[in-house]
């Protein structure tokens, strides 16, 4: 375990390295959304959670990851890259013309991608589509689901809460990646969800709370999800948004950094921060 | 074919961005206008609205990230005698709360004013998921909307005034890149629903809204080394449409390019298809996003591949032309 510990926060690093890498070759981007979310993506991909095969992304039988706050798509394109689902040069090409790999996830273009992304809301309601698919099939795949934590205030998210707490999907898991910013300033401030944790309860899931950016804490937390019956799971990943290079976004006065890729100047001193993270 | 240049690129000097044009002009209504409260969806800082919501903190409501209950908020502040300003990307604030702004706004005929932003493919990067490129054909398609695609700073500048002091719904459509200067600064003639005569004649007209204004400017300079002598008509309002230019640009011409930032069905060409099909049909040729997604890629490299250039309407205009009956 402790080995497999340290093998995966190296891949965590390794996904970090990619996201500012890709962000800033590419001028534009959301590294900052996209680095909160690097333990969860890294347990779930390299972690053992997700049963799925590179070589066959239309595997029937596969787990499911949607990756709801689309916009955080080079976390999604660093994992899928480094499992093998397209060569890993390709995500350089992030938002170029002609390339697949897109501003936001398009499932049309690109092999693992579960669902195209980018209007925020609609990535629960398809994970219980999945999670029912499941069931009519008769088959044991999980799905997962991330969304924002500014992404919750979309009315759509609390329609497929109660729909999968009526069908008792403990086939769904939920991931709010709690990282207290959205768009336009403090999620707290903007549009106040706490708690969420209360708020999923009383729609009739079975909820936790975690550091999400705790490697050790995501791999329990995956654990104990998969263990619930009868009743969808939501796990609260309490994280930073820009996670891995904190540092530097409080040295250039904006630690949302939302929506924007670092100057090529202060790579290296990203890269430094997450090898020393 | 020098002056056909594509894209944004025009030789014409860039001006703002027209959601830059709309933020500043928001702001600086917002004075004379104690009637006007905006509402936003957290994309302020995207949209521009954030600027008269720093001047004016007791009018400005963020109500997160929920379009359709920002709709929904901004039809009850309309009822109760608000000028209501709402802003979102055009793909969210048009599709992901249509009902809402058909039943809450269309229907009863509320005054609120819809500004969707980052519409058409030139936004670039974020890709087909951010582009609005269908709302001009939903909004046309809810009775009672006016429906304004302004071309430039300046007109987006004007349409702001305009869209205020008309009383019901309307639909401004901004973008997101700097766009070419059109209009003389001051000197800006708007009027919802008439359109601008920004080059006169007699061979071919064409009508074009949005960034594609400046490109058929371009393309009428190209076309005269072919012998063909373009109108090009600013048809900022696509509802309700200026019949009257369309009927006379279709007399006095004889052929039409429509060109826009949209998809084919329900835009500015089938408007002004419909037009003209039952009152003076001429040859028309249509330049715009077809039936496509788009998808990632720099502004100017889209706005090529998906056939949004001056060559383009050069094309169009060729061979709209050449149908005509002689
Ligand atoms: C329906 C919709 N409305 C607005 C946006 C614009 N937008 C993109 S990211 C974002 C903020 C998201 O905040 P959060 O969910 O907390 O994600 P984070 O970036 O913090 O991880 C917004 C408002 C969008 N993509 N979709
Ligand atoms: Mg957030």
């Amino acid at each position: 375990m402790a080995n497999n510990l340290d093998a995966l926060l190296a891949r965590a690093r390794s996904i970090r390295e990619d996201i500012v890498k890709m962000t800033t070759e590419a001028g534009s981007g959301h590294p900052s959304s996209s680095m909160s979310a690097a333990e969860v993506v890294t347990a779930l991909y390299f972690g053992g959670f997700l049963k799925h095969d590179p070589r066959s992304p239309q595997w029937p039988d596969r787990d499911r990851f949607i990756l709801s706050k689309g916009h955080a798509a080079p976390v999604l394109y660093a994992a899928l890259a480094q499992s093998g689902y397209f060569p890993h040069d390709e995500i350089m090409t992030l938002r170029k013309i002609d390339s697949p790999v897109e501003g936001h996830p398009n499932m049309k273009r690109l092999p693992g991608v579960e669902a195209s992304t980018g209007s925020l809301g609609q990535g629960l309601s398809i994970g219980v589509g999945h999670a029912l698919a499941a069931r009519v099939d008769g088959k044991s795949y999980h799905t997962y689901v991330m969304t924002g934590d500014g992404e919750i205030e979309e009315g759509q998210i609390w329609e497929a809460a109660a729909s999968a707490a009526k069908y008792q999907l403990d086939n769904l898991t939920l991931i709010v990646d709690r990282n207290h910013f959205q768009q336009t300033g403090p999620a707290e401030e903007v549009l106040n969800m706490d708690p969420i944790d209360g708020k999923f309860t009383a729609f009739g899931w079975k909820t936790q709370v975690i550091n999400g950016n705790d490697l050790r804490e995501v791999l329990q937390a995956l654990d104990r999800a998969n263990a619930v019956k009868g009743m969808p799971t939501c796990i609260v990943s309490l994280t930073h948004k820009g996670q891995g290079m904190l540092n530097l976004l409080r040295r250039l006065g904006d630690t949302n950094f939302h929506g924007k890729p670092l100057p090529a100047q202060n790579l290296n001193e990203a890269l430094a921060e997450i090898a020393a993270s | 074919m020098a002056g056909a240049s594509s894209g944004l690129q025009s030789k014409r000097e860039l001006g703002k961005a027209t959601r830059d044009a709309f933020g500043r002009a928001l702001e600086a209504l917002g004075a004379d206008h104690p009637e006007v409260v905006v509402v936003d969806g957290d994309v302020g800082n995207s949209t521009r609205t954030e600027w008269f919501g720093k001047k004016y903190p007791n009018r400005f409501f963020n109500v997160g990230i929920a379009e359709s209950n920002l709709v929904g908020v901004a039809a009850g502040l309309a009822a109760s005698n608000k000028t209501a300003v709402i802003a979102s990307f055009a793909a969210f604030i048009t599709c992901n709360a249509y009902d809402q702004l058909r039943m809450s706004v269309a229907y009863p005929g509320m005054n609120v004013k819809v500004v969707g932003s980052h519409a058409g493919i030139s936004i670039g990067e974020d890709g087909a998921s951010q582009m609005g490129i269908e709302d001009v054909a939903l909004m046309c398609a809810l009775p009672g909307f006016v429906v304004i695609v302004p071309s430039d700073e300046g007109s987006a500048k004007a349409a702001t005034k305009a869209m205020l002091e008309y009383k019901g719904p309307v639909y401004l459509r901004c973008g997101r890149p700097e766009v070419p200067k059109l209009y003389p600064e001051g000197q800006v003639p708007f009027q919802i629903g008439k359109a601008n005569k920004l080059r006169d004649g007699k061979d071919l007209t064409i009508v074009a809204n949005g960034i594609m204004v400046a490109m058929a400017l371009d393309a009428a300079e190209a076309l005269v080394g072919e012998g063909i002598e373009a109108r090009v008509l600013d048809m900022h309002t696509v509802k309700p449409i200026d019949r009257d230019a369309l009927v006379s640009a279709a007399k006095e011409t004889g052929a039409m390019v429509v060109a826009e930032e949209h998809l084919a069905h329900g835009g500015l060409g089938s408007v002004v298809a419909y037009t003209l099909a039952e009152s003076h049909p001429v040859p028309i040729r249509f330049v715009n996003l077809l039936d496509t997604f788009a998808e990632s890629g720099a502004p100017d490299a889209l706005l090529k591949k998906y056939g949004l250039t001056a060559a383009k309407i050069v094309e169009a205009g060729r061979s709209a032309a050449g149908a005509k009956k002689r």
